[in-house]
């Protein structure tokens, strides 16, 4: 089976009913993708397939085909994404395992809809769980993200 | 890393029953006399390391599990140290008896400790490293050390400079110093200014390693069947079927389950839901909470083990002018930590090493020693990053770790032992169910003159290996913020009693800990007296708490941010608390509504935060308004319950928690302290849900005394 992940081919040999987080995790090592409850009910395992946010735990691998899948390990090479510099300038993350997700809704929603409201924002993260409470910075951080690419785009 | 003797580590082990204590219950006036100055020096190179190339390595005693001291215990090093605060890395230490608490003597993190407990010992390092690079230097220009100066990452003499870089391995020979003086607070260039968290670029990135992630040639995954009830114990299985699923490698029986090892997650898993286990179910299949709720009311009418006892509380309460009764419930919780439970070890001949985020680094290590049969010296714990902890990764019985060593050890391969999010949430190991039950007699002014109190739940440490520390049938974590709070000191004649039934249920510490109920009860109580004699909530606690400063200024700081006193938004109304715990006050206003469909909404909550020295302002907000999330989700969501012995819920569907549209604007006001340093990690969460409460009652009069809240 072929998969293109971060930009690269990659062929794999699991069973078609493997969910694609498992893949990306146990057999092509990108374990900033993350494990949290398995029924797409949390967000950790958020990924990018043709650029729409997706849970990647309950997705099996023989859905993905040859869908372009971006990791929090391809947003960018270096966390210059603005989504994760507005992340570190605004100091979001706490025990992290759950921003990989976070951040990968964030900068799908960012793509679609440049300049989101508070309620926009509610809409598309809602799903992301947080335990640590990093509800209120991830939401400026948002905010923040956006006037970063609308600085970047002029 | 550093190499532990047997015999330290049983010096270790003594000293922590009497350290645990202090860990966990907090007495505020042992603490301050705890002997921390009165100790050696520590080994400077065992908390910094300062390398050739100029970087600044900060070894860490203590777990980062979100609470920021990654960032923190570096400030403390680098501000003495007077390094380029861009230059400095920091790494959990490797467990050893030189990174004992130096309160607790073990090597954790709880308690809301970290930072107060380390902020002598790391400065004193920072110091120490600084004047031997000083020596270093003098050496090498052949001057006195006193004429020069240091400046991020520099030594200084006029206009020549060397940097640490160059100075390193020479000041390394040097001999430690045996004493340094610390700067005064007035020199501080890091201490007490906001500061971004040092593990940003990693977490942002997904580059930070968790224990879920751990991963080298040879590991296998193992996912274990444990028992559907409470106690139960494995009476057979049959693994023929789970054997032959792809990727199965090997079914073992441990003392906790049946394990079933594969070369991944998936395969571990299709291969468990294969297995057929039966089961000898024993006493806990019985369980059932609301019968065990029943019951705790019940036993709250009748004295327990007497915890406090002033004057004659029931001739007080006799002879009272007005009478006011009230019994508050809150559930089991579970802590839902993201990072699902998981551990990772390879036992190898005589050598045992342990990856994964631990917050009991010393239990956990001696643990794994006797199940891998290896000297405790030969076990090499590795603290990856914890995906969040709020207690669950303390465990007196290191379960967690225990299980994976037996199925290292009976398996014969090094295995991670990966939990589901089901396996974490019905694993146990939860806040316990409480019930309180408080009479108040009021005199003539409708202040209380008599306040008799029965609290019933599980002990936390009780049936544990420190129970020990349970005191005359008191363990402090059950009632922790009632015998000390300030409002019953300003009570005449007071009653508090204990009842600590036992049953099968694993209960543990959860952030704040037995403050998760005790605020709740007290804070509500005082409320529903203050409106029951017709006072103003804010005006009837000054009146309790004029001798208290802290308490009053915090009450007040919040009050008067939140606007309190003027109209609220149509629709909406305010409730306060205020709480002490883990050496810290915090005082909450919340404002909420409710909706057509009785849902309550939290729109903001003002804090106001008297924790002595703000070392990081920039984290303390951050942990202030998590802990208030956290404390939110079990306030209108969260809540654990059996039947027949099972846990019904499994997954984040049936055990919500907070979410983001849910989120209040949380801000948080740093009072400037003099204070004693107190913790920060955790007591934002005790007072938030009476302030809740206490506002839906202002919005609604309904007075909700369960937890979570649910209008009718």
């Amino acid at each position: 089976m072929k998969l293109d992940v971060n930009g690269m081919a990659r062929e794999i040999d699991v069973p078609g009913d493997t969910p694609l987080l498992w893949v990306l995790r146990d057999v092509l090592g990108c374990t900033g993708v993350k494990f949290g409850c398995g029924m797409a009910l949390c967000g950790a395992c958020t990924v990018h397939i043709d650029g729409r946010a997706v849970r990647s735990c309950t997705l099996p691998i023989s859905a993905v085909g040859s869908q372009k899948v971006t990791t929090i390990e391809g947003l960018s090479a270096d966390g210059s994404h603005p989504v994760q510099q507005a992340w570190a300038a605004l100091d979001v993350v706490q025990c992290g395992y759950c921003q990989s997700g976070q951040i990968m809704s964030a900068a799908a929603l960012l793509a679609e809809n440049p300049q989101p409201s508070d309620a926009d924002i509610d809409a598309a993260l809602a799903g992301n769980l947080c335990r640590c409470g990093t509800y209120q910075r991830i939401r400026e951080a948002v905010h923040d993200a956006a006037s970063r690419m609308k600085r970047g785009a002029r | 890393m550093t190499a532990i003797s047997r015999r330290d580590f049983l010096r270790t082990s003594i000293l922590s029953s009497v350290g645990l204590v202090i860990a966990f219950h907090v007495p505020v006036k042992a603490r301050a006399a705890a002997p921390t100055h009165a100790k050696p020096p520590p080994p400077p190179n065992a908390f910094v390391r300062v390398a050739p190339d100029g970087s600044v390595t900060v070894l860490l005693a203590h777990s980062e599990m979100g609470q920021g001291i990654w960032t923190t215990l570096a400030m403390l090093i680098a501000d003495e140290l007077e390094c380029d605060w861009s230059q400095v890395r920091v790494e959990h230490a490797l467990a050893a008896p030189v990174y004992a608490h130096t309160v607790m003597g073990m090597q954790m993190t709880g308690g809301s400790t970290t930072t107060w407990s380390e902020f002598d010992r790391y400065r004193t390092v920072g110091a120490m490293a600084r004047d031997m690079l000083v020596r270093a230097a003098a050496q090498r220009w052949k001057v006195a050390p006193e004429r020069l100066r240091t400046e991020r990452g520099w030594v200084i003499d006029g206009k020549r400079r060397l940097s640490y870089g160059e100075l390193a391995a020479v000041a390394e020979r040097l001999p430690a110093p045996q004493r340094v003086k610390l700067k005064p607070a007035t020199d501080w260039k890091i201490i007490g200014k906001p500061t971004h968290r040092l593990d940003s670029p990693e977490k942002i990135t997904g580059k930070a390693r968790f224990g879920m992630d751990v991963a080298f040639p040879g590991l296998r995954t193992a996912l274990v069947a444990r028992a559907p009830v409470f106690g139960a114990k494995v009476r057979s299985f049959d693994a023929t079927e789970a054997k032959g699923r792809p990727g199965v490698e090997q079914v073992v029986q441990v003392p906790s389950g049946v394990a079933v090892v594969a070369r991944d997650f998936w395969s571990a898993r299709n291969g468990r839901d294969a297995l057929h286990v039966e089961w000898d179910l024993g006493p806990g299949a019985a369980i059932d909470t609301d019968s065990m709720l029943a019951r705790y009311r019940e036993l709250a009418r009748r004295p327990g083990t007497v915890v406090e006892t002033r004057g004659d509380c029931d001739a007080a309460l006799a002879q009272a002018k007005r009478r006011i009764e009230a019994e508050f419930a809150v559930p089991y919780l579970a802590h839902a930590t993201m990072e699902p439970m998981n551990c990772t070890v390879r036992i190898d001949g005589d050598r045992c090493e342990i990856w994964t985020g631990t917050q009991f680094q010393t239990n956990d290590q001696a643990a794994a020693a006797k199940i891998a049969g290896v000297p405790v010296d030969r076990v090499i714990v590795h603290t990856m990053f914890l995906g969040g902890g709020f207690g669950r990764r303390a465990t007196p019985q290191s379960d967690f770790v225990s299980e994976a060593a037996h199925v290292a050890r009976a398996a014969e391969v090094p295995v991670k032992v990966v939990w589901t999010r089901e396996d974490d949430m019905r694993g146990g190991y939860y806040r316990p169910l409480f019930v309180h039950r408080i009479e108040a007699g009021l005199g003539d002014d409708g202040l209380p003159v008599a306040w008799k109190h029965t609290i019933v739940g599980q002990s936390i440490l009780a049936g544990t290996p420190f129970e020990a520390m349970v005191k005359n049938g008191v363990d402090a974590t059950s009632v922790e913020g009632v015998v000390d709070s300030p409002y019953l000191e300003a009570v005449r004649a007071r009653h508090v009693s204990l009842h600590s039934p036992r049953n099968e249920v694993p209960v543990l510490w959860w952030r704040s800990v037995g403050n998760t109920h005790t605020a709740f009860a007290m804070e509500s109580m005082i409320d529903e007296i203050a409106h029951a004699v017709g006072q103003d909530p804010l005006q009837f606690r000054a009146a309790m708490l004029k001798r208290k400063q802290r308490h009053l200024h915090a009450l007040e700081i919040a009050a008067e941010q939140a606007g309190w006193g003027s109209r609220p938004p149509e629709g909406r109304a305010r409730g306060l608390a205020v709480h002490e715990s883990f050496g810290s006050i915090i005082a909450e206003v919340a404002e909420v509504s409710v909706d057509d469909r009785k849902r309550i909404h939290v729109h903001r909550v003002t804090c106001a935060v008297d924790c002595g020295l703000a070392v990081n302002p920039l984290g303390i907000e951050a942990q202030v308004q998590g802990a208030v999330a956290f404390g939110l989700g079990a306030t209108l969501h969260s809540e654990i319950t059996l039947k027949e012995g099972r846990v019904q819920q499994g997954n984040f569907h049936e055990y919500e928690v907070l979410r983001l549209d849910e989120m209040p604007e949380v801000s948080v006001h740093v009072i400037e302290s003099k204070a004693k340093m107190g913790g920060i990690g955790e007591p934002a969460t005790a007072p938030v849900s009476a302030a809740v409460a206490n506002a839906v009652f202002a919005l609604t009069g309904q007075r909700l005394r369960s937890l979570p809240l649910r209008l009718t």
